[in-house]
């Protein structure tokens, strides 16, 4: 039993980060049609971020205030490199797809390669607040703190996100573009302004997700990222594009099947059964979970 | 006849490796509905896209004497362009509400927003009653009225409507008909409508496209008083204007 408890909690944790990577691409996709192939960079950038941020802020004795002001930096420069992206390379290739995925893959490449000269390709630790370390036990299993606080953060940024997109206009706008974006423009709105907005905020998640990637996996590599996206894509095709919803379901769905089936049957078994999870859903539901009939 | 509204000069628009718009020349006067007819694929809806720049053209189309071609089709919007698509295109997953918050354009007081809302309101009172309700689970009829809805919020000078008609039980069609009678007396309509009893009812003017040219510009009475000229261009023999039914059952071809 603790055993399973201890699964469960740690697959929530896994599920926290797959979501923040999944979020972000959702959106992107869904509203911009746009797949962005730079996304793990995100990832690994959100977390060397933090690690320079704790370095350069060693002289403060509280670990945790590091590591709180560490993950505001990182989400901020994800937001802002997302912003600059969009702008200066996404924006005027919209409809063309096979330029997008040249640009996004490119700068996947070259983020993974400029990451691994800045740092070395070794994984580098993230200091940690005691906390994180220390356990709490739950029905009798000693779950570390950091899996709940992944967990925590994942689903408060899920609020969040829901807040953001059900109550504000940039939010409506959103919606209602990842539903139809020529008859958003042709009410009079200009979307290329949420097109940057949800590119910056795609890239803060991410980089969120790297930080905290970082503690889960007790350490950053230039491609961790790049080596968790393609279970973010599968995320997102599960949830259905464009749903954040669907996406937050869809991550702990993965995270639960790969984190279960890798214990009790063979390593190895709970990532082949994701990627047959993903077959089953297209071919029952080709939207994915919540995501529209295609127009 | 003062200077039009909208004036379409040698307008060419491609559509992938298709040449739909072969130079069209037309204009809009101002005040009352002007409809533009011709067969499936005689380029309406393209001129409809073309003059809200979602498909780009060549050639000139001004607003009130103002250059528009070219422009971003947001642009377009808020210099007085109100758009009612073919298939209504209402945002499905949003509810009414949202629907109608989203086409108010934010730089419009909200005195005026209310008061604009107070005539879509009277105009279609079944919205009001479902604000709440997702607008995709509306009756065709229900999301006509709220395309129609959406695109009267604004200080529009001239509402594009594409086939209101389309899709709708005879009945509706004339609450739809009604109301954009009641909006036309105040703006000026571009109507596409295949139903040309619809058309009929609603225009004085009337343009007709056949295979990306303009085959016909003058007034509906002109139209319909020369069989030849329906009968060529739109496959009906003329005559139906002589009958002024008031019913508006049934397609025209």
């Amino acid at each position: 039993m603790s055993t399973l408890v201890l699964l469960v909690a740690t697959g929530l944790g896994l599920a926290g980060l797959y979501f923040l990577l999944a979020a972000g691409l959702s959106l992107i996709f869904g509203l911009m049609d746009v797949l962005n192939l730079a996304h793990g960079a995100f990832f690994a950038l959100g977390g060397y971020m933090a690690w320079t941020t704790m370095e350069l802020l060693g002289f403060i004795q509280s670990v945790a205030l590091r590591f709180v002001v560490a993950l505001l930096v990182a989400a901020a420069a994800g937001y802002l490199i997302g912003v600059v992206i969009e702008r200066l390379l996404i924006a005027r290739n919209y409809g063309d797809h096979l330029v997008q995925i040249l640009i996004t893959l490119g700068l996947g490449f070259a983020g993974v390669a400029l990451l691994g000269g800045l740092y070395s390709y070794d994984p580098r630790a993230l200091d940690q607040p005691e906390w994180f370390t220390q356990t709490t036990t739950l029905l009798g299993a000693r779950i570390p703190n950091s899996r709940i606080l992944i967990f925590a953060i994942a689903a408060a940024i899920l609020a969040g996100l829901l807040i953001f997109l059900n109550r504000t206009r940039h939010g409506l706008v959103i919606r209602a573009g990842v539903e139809n974006r020529e008859m958003v423009s042709a009410l009079g709105i200009d979307v290329g302004k949420s097109f940057t907005l949800v590119f910056g905020i795609g890239g803060m998640l991410a980089a969120i997700g790297g930080v905290l990637g970082a503690v889960y996996f007790n350490g950053i590599t230039p491609s961790l990222g790049t080596t968790q996206l393609i279970f973010a894509f599968i995320v997102v095709v599960i949830g259905g594009l464009g749903s954040v919803v669907g996406t937050a379901i869809a991550a702990v769905l993965v995270a639960l099947t790969q984190q279960l089936l890798n214990f009790y049957a063979v390593t190895g078994a709970g990532d082949i059964a994701v990627v047959v999870l993903l077959a089953l859903v297209l071919l029952a539901r080709p939207q994915g979970l919540l995501g529209r009939q295609a127009r | 006849m003062s200077t039009p509204l909208l004036r379409v000069a040698d307008l060419h628009v491609n559509r992938g490796d298709a040449h739909v718009l072969h130079g069209i020349n037309f204009s809009v006067a101002e005040r009352g509905v002007t409809a533009l007819l011709g067969r499936n694929g005689a380029g309406k809806t393209t001129t409809l896209l073309a003059l809200l720049g979602l498909l780009p053209g060549r050639g000139s189309v001004q607003l009130a004497g103002e250059e528009m071609l070219g422009l971003p089709t947001h642009d377009i919007v808020t210099r007085g362009i109100g758009y009612v698509p073919e298939d209504r295109e209402v945002f499905s997953q949003l509810t009414v509400e949202e629907n109608l918050r989203l086409a108010t354009r934010s730089e419009t007081t909200s005195a005026e927003v209310n008061d604009r809302r107070e005539v879509v309101d009277g105009l279609f009172p079944i919205l009001a009653e479902r604000r709440s309700q997702a607008a995709g689970t509306l009756s065709g009829g229900q999301q006509q009225m709220l395309a129609i809805a959406r695109a009267l919020l604004n200080d529009n000078q001239l509402l594009l409507v594409d086939e209101p008609s389309k899709g709708l039980a005879p009945a509706v069609i004339a609450d739809m008909v009604n109301a954009l009678e009641q909006v036309a007396s105040h703006t000026t309509i571009l109507l596409v409508e295949q139903n040309l009893r619809v058309a009929e009812r609603l225009a004085t003017d009337a343009v007709v496209l056949d295979q990306g040219t303009v085959v016909f510009d003058g007034t509906m009475q002109q139209l319909f008083g020369d069989p030849e000229l329906t009968h060529a261009h739109l496959g009906v023999s003329g005559g139906t204007m002589t009958a002024k039914s008031t019913t508006t059952q049934g397609g025209a071809s």
